[in-house]
């Protein structure tokens, strides 16, 4: 159990982790992307309500699900990095933030698209649009202090505070703007309710979120695989490495 | 007692006498507030700003007095938001650069506790003081003086919370140069609890409803952040001294 939990904290075995599971994952998950996109567009009954543009959902939803499950592992990695001041939890924590940022904006892009034809509008102040606007402003805040900062391993530390703030502050926030919405939004909106959705539709969904969590693995690994790249370029396990 | 004496030793040899910590707290409290005192800008200015801002809204909205009352808790709040921001910023600015911050941080005592007596002293020159004087600008937007109770203990609570909240930010940018837009991108989505909270107790007070749930919820954020921000602010800044 221990050797396991030593191991993620060194850069060589997780460059080499990486290494192995990228080869087979990301195929993987473009297979499912296809898959799920063409089941999702082509195959899934037509809304007798929203018609064809509820299809949309197969994308924004699961960069939703994800945008906020991306911040807890970023504030995760914060965490570890805070307490144990392993190294590898800042580069994690690092390319865990503009991954995330991204879903979240392609989230809000989404949604917009969606409200236009469903709502007549492409911004409405929904508890949950405005939610996820907030998100966006704390990824994007985590990520504005680390390029703020001149000394890297600082920057690091003072990102892994601000996410873990951030944190603390996630469900507050949720509450606090679902009392506001049902405060401030009239009953003429309606969301037709996801808990209704019809199993022909929900299973695409599903596997959708599935792949959205294994594209945001895959783009992390990537993107942990680059930063190691570069903060050990001069390492003799590195250049061994790339050596073969 | 062997403890004792040595303790005795060092306060000889540094020559000053030992503060035990309430008269610590005190001193220090009593020394941000003269240094707020000697420059009056300091306190003054964000009262000024707030005022600025105020009358910005009628010109802007038109004069309209049905209209900005409507509109009054959320002007009155979001300005007030603002102003806090703008005292985060000079918050630490001044003891990192005249060193007295890492004075602070290496004396023997945690530097989550000593950080509270200049959170406080900055509180009560600003924050307090613009909670005070807010039924005043209240009135130059039709903001209904029986209501004024409630803006003043919803803001009483409000900068104190958003001082704690704006704090972190604070301490995590003061070593930066040109920090405060930064800090505002940092602490503006941490305040928008507060500022929900806050608005509602308005709304519920000049609509003849309950303001209590809404101010009690502000007694709560100012209670979790006085035990949980201070830890934070001293995580930040020693971040920011590189300690």
């Amino acid at each position: 159990m221990w050797r396991i939990i030593h191991q993620f904290g060194s850069p060589p075995w997780v460059y080499r982790f990486c290494d192995r599971v990228i080869p087979w994952l990301l195929p993987l998950t473009m297979l499912a992307l296809v898959v799920g996109s063409v089941w999702g567009l082509l195959y899934a009954p037509t809304d007798y309500k929203q018609g064809d543009s509820y299809r949309i959902i197969y994308i924004h939803v699961p960069t939703a699900v994800v945008s906020l499950a991306g911040y807890y592992v970023m504030a995760f990695a914060g965490l570890v990095s805070l307490v144990w001041r392993i190294k590898l939890a800042d580069t994690a924590m690092r390319a865990a933030a503009p991954i995330g940022a991204a879903f979240t904006a392609v989230a809000l892009i989404t949604g917009a698209i969606w409200g236009k034809p469903t709502w007549g509008a492409w911004w409405v102040w929904d508890a949950r649009v405005t939610s996820m606007l907030i998100l966006f402003f704390l990824y994007v805040g985590v990520i504005a202090l680390f390029q703020a900062y001149e000394n890297k391993a600082v920057a690091a530390r003072a990102c892994a505070i601000l996410s873990l703030v951030g944190t603390v502050n996630i469900p507050i926030i949720y509450k606090s703007v679902d009392w506001w919405y049902s405060l401030h939004q009239p009953a003429s909106i309606k969301f037709t309710g996801e808990s209704a959705i019809d199993a022909s539709m929900l299973y695409p969904l599903l596997g959708m979120i599935v792949t959205f969590y294994a594209l945001f693995a895959l783009l992390m690994m990537l993107n942990l695989r680059q930063m190691l790249t570069e903060e050990h370029a001069r390492s003799s396990w590195l250049v061994k490495r790339l050596a073969h | 007692m062997a403890n004792e004496s040595s303790r005795q030793a060092s306060n000889v040899s540094s020559g000053l006498p030992e503060l035990n910590l309430s008269q610590f707290l005190w001193v220090q409290t009593r020394r941000h507030l003269g240094l707020l005192i000697a420059s009056p800008g300091e306190i003054v200015n964000p009262l000024l700003f707030f005022l600025l801002v105020v009358i910005l809204f009628p010109l802007g909205l038109g004069p309209d007095p049905e209209q900005l009352s409507l509109l009054a808790p959320g002007i009155l709040w979001v300005v007030a938001l603002l102003a806090n921001l703008m005292i985060c910023m000079r918050l630490f600015v001044d003891d990192f650069e005249d060193g007295s911050l890492e004075q602070l941080a290496m004396a023997p005592l945690p530097l989550a506790v000593a950080v509270v007596p200049q959170l406080l002293a900055s509180w009560l020159a600003s924050g307090v003081i613009l909670s005070l004087v807010s039924p005043l600008f209240g009135l130059m937007l039709g903001f209904p003086l029986a209501a004024a109770p409630t803006l003043v203990a919803s803001l009483l609570m409000g900068t104190l919370i958003m001082l704690l909240v704006g704090a972190i930010g604070a301490a995590l940018t003061v070593g930066i140069q040109r920090g405060g837009i930064l800090l505002a991108l940092l602490i503006l989505p941490l305040y928008v609890p507060i500022l929900i909270a806050g608005t509602r107790a308005l709304e519920e007070a000049t609509s003849q409803g309950d303001p209590m749930v809404a101010l009690a919820l502000l007694g709560a954020g100012v209670t979790g952040g006085l035990v949980l921000a201070p830890v934070a602010i001293a995580a930040g800044l020693r971040v920011s001294l590189e300690l």
